[in-house]
C-alpha cells in the first residue's frame, strides 16, 4: 500500500538520479566544440607569436576520420589559434573525397591530405607513379592541385602508408616476410580491413590488382578494431598503418609485410587549402603550419598517436601535450 | 599582410615526450579485451559533461515539441472522428521509420546538425503521445461527462474540466514512455552531427572502447530512469483523488 | 559556396543510385550501388531481423505466456519493458563488437536482446486480461495447463501478442540498420558508409530501410488482423 512516506521515497529517488545526471554534466561541461584562440596565455613565450592582425581571419580546421588526421587537425588548429586566428575545428569529417568537398564548398579553411593519397584518390596515379620522396611527391600533388585553385604546404618529416599485418605466429607459420610472400597462402587467410578498403588502390583493390592476390575472405570492419580483430584470432591478415604505435609497443605480437611491389605508398602530409583562403589569411597561416610542423618525426607522430589510440586521450589533449612539449605554445 | 613568426631554433618535443610502452605495461584503456577502466574513468568523466547537456537539450525540446504537437493532433481528432485513422496511421508511420534513416531522409531539407536530430526525434514521440492522449480521453467515463453537461458545462469546459484532467494518468504515462524511448535514441544524433552522448559511443575511436560505451550508457540509463521517475511522481502529483490500487 | 542541391534532385539521385550502378567516390573504379547490391543489403537486414525476431520469440512467448498465465513476475516484466526501451541501440552494437565479436551470431544475439522486452510483456498483459471465465471453463473441460495456455489463453491474447512482436521488429529493424558496425552488412552501410557510396547513395540507403521497416509493419498489422479472430476485433482510435 503506497503510502505519502513511498511518494517521499519515490521523490527523493527521482532527485538523486536528477542530481547525479546534472552533476556529470556541470561537471566537465565546458563550451569547447571550438578551439577559439586561447588569446590570453599563448605565444608570450611559446616559438608561435601571436598577431593581432590574424584575428580578423576565421579558419575552419578539417580532417579526415581517423586518430592520426584529429590530432593533426588538433595541433594545427591550437597552432593557429596561438598565432591569432579565431580557429573554428570540423574534425572527423570522412574520407577524402568528402574532406575535400568540404574544402572545394567552403566548410572548411583547410586541412591535413597524404600526398600519395591526393595523387592515387583525386588524380589517379597508379601507386608507382607516387614519387618517393617527400618533396617530389609534394610538388607533383602542387601541379595538379593548383588546377582547381588549391594550394598545398611543404611536407611533414613523417610519412605514413597502409600495410598488411599479421601476428608473429601466422607470419612464421607461412613464413611471411614480404607482401608477395602471400602468394598461394592468401587463398587460406582472411583479410579484415575498412569498409572502403574493398575499392580502394591503396588497400584491397591494389592487392588483388596489382599483386594478384586472392583471399579467402574480406571483412569489413571499423578500423579502431584492426588489431582486436588480430588478437582474437578472427583475421589472419588485417590492414593497418605504418605509424600505428600499436607496432613499437606490442612489436612482439604483430608484424606488417614489406610492400615490396610499392603498392602502398608512404604519403608526407600536406596542409591542404584555397589559394584564396592563404591569400587572405595572409603569410601567418604558411609560416604557422610550417613552424608547427618542424617537431614532426616518425617517432613523435607514433607517440601522439598512441597517446590517443592506446591511453585514449583526446586528440585535443595529444596536441597540447606536443605544443608545449615542442615550445611552440607557452604550458 | 605580415605576420611575424619567430625562426627561433626549436621545435623539437623534449626528451621526456616518449613514454615507455611493451606488450605487459599497456594501461588498461590499451588491452583490447577489457571492459572497463576504473582508473581511466574516474579521470577523464569529464569528457561526458558536454555531451550529457547536449543530449538533456536534445530530449527535452524534442520531447516538449512532440507533445505540443501530439496533444493539439489529438484535441483536434477528439473533436473530429474522421481525423482519427489517418492521424494514428501518419503518426505510425513516423514511429516505424527507423530514426538513422529519417535523419537523412531530412537532410536535403534540414541539413546536418541537431536541428534534424530534434525534428526526427520529435517525430518519433508523436505516436505514443497521441495514442495514450485519444486512448485517456476516451477512457473518460460518460457519468463524468453527463454530469458535467448536466452541471450545464460547455463542451469546451467539459474537455478543460473534466475529460483532460481525468485523462492525465494515460497521458503522461504516454509522456513518460516518450520520453524515455527519446534519451535512447538520442544517441544515434552522432550520425548526424546532433552532438549527444553518442559522441562518446561512436565519435573518435570511442566504438571499440567499451569503457567509455558503458560510461554513455550508464547515463543514458540513469538519466531516463531519473525521467520515468520524476514523471510517474508527477502523475502521482497530478492526480490527488487516485491513490494507488492496494497492491 | 556550392548551394545544397534542392531536395527534389537529391532525391533523382538517390533512385538513380538504388536502380544502376554508379562509380564509387573511393579509387579503384570499381562500381557501387545498383539494383543488385541494393537487394543484396535488404536480404541481408531481413535475413538478420527474421533470425532475431525467431530467437526472440522463441525465448520470449512461452515465458510471457506461461508467467500470464500463473499472473506472476509483474512487476519484473515492467521493469524489463521499460529498461529494454531505455536501452541505446549504438551502445548495444558497440558492446557486441568490441566485446563478443562481430558478425551474424553476436549481432543476432544483440537484436533479440532487444525483442525480448516487448514480446514478453505484451504476452504476459495479453493473458492477464483473458477472461478468467474462459480459463475456468476450459480448467473444468480438463484441460490441462499446457494445453490451456495453448488452445484458449494465446488465442485470445494473439492481439496484444502481434502488438508486441510488432514492437520487437521495429526495434530490431531499427538496430540491424547500424549492424555495419558490427561486420553484418546491411542497408546501414549505405547510411554510415557515405564515403564509398557518396550522399546519393546515402539518401538511397534511408529510402530503402524506412521502406523496409513500413512494408514490415504493415505485414505484421495484416497478420496480427487475419489472427485476431472476429469475435475479438476491438477497434483501436
Amino acid at each position: 500500500m503506497r503510502t505519502d512516506q513511498t511518494r517521499v521515497r519515490a521523490l527523493l529517488a527521482a532527485l538523486a538520479a536528477l542530481v547525479l545526471t546534472l552533476g556529470v554534466a556541470a561537471c566537465g561541461s565546458s563550451g569547447d566544440s571550438t578551439t577559439s584562440g586561447s588569446t590570453e596565455s599563448s605565444g608570450e613565450s611559446g616559438s608561435i607569436i601571436f598577431n593581432p592582425q590574424n584575428k580578423k581571419v576565421t579558419l575552419t580546421i578539417g580532417s579526415k576520420n581517423f586518430p592520426e588526421q584529429e590530432i593533426l587537425g588538433e595541433i594545427y588548429a591550437q597552432a593557429l589559434a596561438a598565432a591569432g586566428y579565431k580557429v573554428k575545428t570540423a574534425l572527423n569529417l570522412g574520407s577524402e573525397t568528402v574532406a575535400l568537398k568540404a574544402l572545394k564548398s567552403g566548410q572548411i579553411s583547410g586541412y591535413p591530405e597524404y600526398a600519395s593519397t591526393a595523387l592515387t584518390s583525386f588524380f589517379g596515379f597508379e601507386p608507382e607513379e607516387v614519387p618517393s620522396g617527400a618533396k617530389a611527391a609534394k610538388e607533383k600533388a602542387y601541379a595538379e592541385f593548383v588546377k582547381e585553385g588549391l594550394v598545398t604546404f611543404e611536407p611533414t618529416l613523417f610519412a605514413s602508408a597502409n600495410a598488411v599485418g599479421t601476428t608473429k605466429e601466422t607470419a612464421e607459420k607461412y613464413g611471411l616476410k614480404t607482401i608477395s610472400d602471400l602468394e598461394g597462402v592468401s587463398e587460406k587467410l582472411s583479410l579484415y580491413g575498412s569498409p572502403e578498403c574493398r575499392q580502394r588502390i591503396d588497400c584491397l583493390a591494389g592487392l588483388e590488382k596489382l599483386y594478384g592476390l586472392k583471399f579467402k575472405s574480406f571483412t569489413p570492419v571499423d578500423i579502431g578494431l584492426r588489431y582486436t580483430v588480430l588478437e582474437k584470432g578472427q583475421a589472419d591478415l588485417s590492414i593497418l598503418f605504418t605509424t600505428d604505435p600499436q607496432l613499437s609497443a606490442e612489436s612482439d605480437k604483430f608484424v606488417i609485410l614489406e610492400d615490396d611491389k610499392h603498392v602502398f605508398p608512404a604519403g608526407n602530409v600536406i596542409f591542404l587549402t584555397k589559394r584564396k583562403t592563404a591569400w587572405e589569411a595572409g603569410s601567418g597561416l604558411e609560416q604557422t603550419i610550417q613552424w608547427v610542423q618542424k617537431g614532426l618525426t616518425l617517432k613523435v607522430m607514433q607517440e601522439l598517436d598512441a597517446r590517443v589510440e592506446l591511453e585514449k586521450e583526446t586528440p585535443k589533449e595529444a596536441a597540447k601535450a606536443y605544443l608545449e612539449s615542442g615550445g611552440y605554445i607557452s604550458s | 599582410m605580415i605576420s611575424p613568426v619567430l625562426f627561433a631554433a626549436g621545435g623539437e618535443v623534449g626528451g621526456d615526450f616518449f613514454r615507455e610502452r611493451t606488450s605487459d605495461t599497456l594501461p588498461c584503456q590499451a588491452q583490447t579485451d577489457q571492459p572497463f577502466c576504473f582508473d581511466w574513468a574516474r579521470e577523464n568523466i569529464d569528457r561526458f559533461g558536454t555531451p550529457t547537456v547536449q543530449h538533456l537539450e536534445l530530449v527535452v525540446i524534442s520531447v516538449m515539441i512532440g507533445f505540443a504537437l501530439a496533444f493539439a493532433l489529438a484535441l483536434l481528432a477528439h473533436r473530429n472522428t474522421w481525423l482519427r485513422t489517418p492521424l494514428l496511421a501518419a503518426t505510425g508511420i513516423l514511429y516505424t521509420i527507423p530514426s538513422i534513416a529519417f535523419f537523412f531522409l531530412l537532410l536535403p531539407v534540414t541539413g546536418i546538425g541537431k536541428d534534424t536530430a530534434i525534428v526526427a526525434l520529435a517525430a518519433y514521440t508523436l505516436q505514443i503521445i497521441y495514442r495514450n492522449t485519444m486512448l485517456g480521453l476516451e477512457n473518460v467515463p460518460s457519468s463524468a461527462k453527463e454530469a458535467a453537461r448536466g452541471m450545464g458545462y460547455t463542451d469546451r469546459q467539459i474537455l478543460w474540466r473534466v475529460e483532460l484532467p481525468l485523462a492525465v494518468p494515460e497521458i503522461v504515462a504516454g509522456l513518460r514512455v516518450a520520453i524515455v524511448s527519446t534519451v535512447a535514441i538520442a544517441t544515434l544524433a552522432v550520425f548526424i552531427g546532433g552532438g549527444g552522448l553518442g559522441t562518446q559511443i561512436y565519435g573518435g575511436g570511442n566504438l571499440t572502447f567499451p569503457t567509455s560505451v558503458f560510461i554513455a550508457l550508464a547515463i543514458v540509463v540513469l538519466m531516463a530512469m531519473a525521467f520515468h521517475i520524476a514523471l510517474l511522481v508527477a502523475q502521482r502529483f497530478l492526480t490527488p483523488w487516485r491513490k494507488a490500487r492496494v497492491a | 559556396m556550392t548551394a545544397s542541391l534542392p531536395p527534389i534532385a537529391s532525391f533523382t539521385g538517390a533512385i538513380e543510385f538504388i536502380f544502376s550502378e554508379q562509380t564509387s567516390n573511393v579509387t579503384g573504379g570499381k562500381k557501387v550501388g545498383g539494383f543488385e547490391q541494393a537487394v543484396e543489403l535488404t536480404l541481408k537486414q531481413l535475413e538478420v531481423t527474421a533470425l532475431a525476431l525467431a530467437l526472440a520469440l522463441v525465448v520470449a512467448l512461452p515465458l510471457g505466456l506461461y508467467l500470464g498465465h500463473r499472473g506472476r513476475g509483474e512487476v519484473v516484466l515492467v521493469g524489463l519493458a521499460n529498461a529494454g526501451r531505455a536501452l541505446p541501440e549504438l551502445a548495444l552494437i558497440a558492446l557486441v563488437a568490441a566485446l563478443i565479436g562481430i558478425g551474424l551470431v553476436p549481432v543476432t544475439i544483440a537484436l533479440a536482446v532487444l525483442g525480448i522486452p516487448p514480446i514478453v510483456s505484451n504476452a504476459y498483459v495479453g493473458v492477464r486480461q483473458v477472461d478468467p471465465a474462459a480459463v475456468d471453463a476450459a480448467r473444468g473441460m480438463g484441460m490441462s495447463e499446457m494445453a490451456i495456455i495453448r488452445k484458449v489463453e494465446l488465442p485470445l491474447a494473439i492481439s496484444t501478442v502481434m502488438g508486441g512482436v510488432r514492437s520487437a521488429t521495429i526495434a530490431i529493424v531499427a538496430t540491424a540498420t547500424i549492424a555495419p558496425l558490427a561486420g553484418v552488412v546491411t542497408l546501414g552501410d549505405f547510411i554510415i558508409n557515405a564515403s564509398i557510396y557518396g550522399e546519393d547513395g546515402r539518401l538511397a540507403g534511408a529510402i530503402l530501410v524506412a521502406l523496409l521497416a513500413l512494408f514490415l509493419e504493415g505485414a505484421l498489422a495484416l497478420l496480427q488482423r487475419r489472427l485476431t479472430s472476429d469475435g475479438l476485433k476491438v477497434k483501436t482510435a
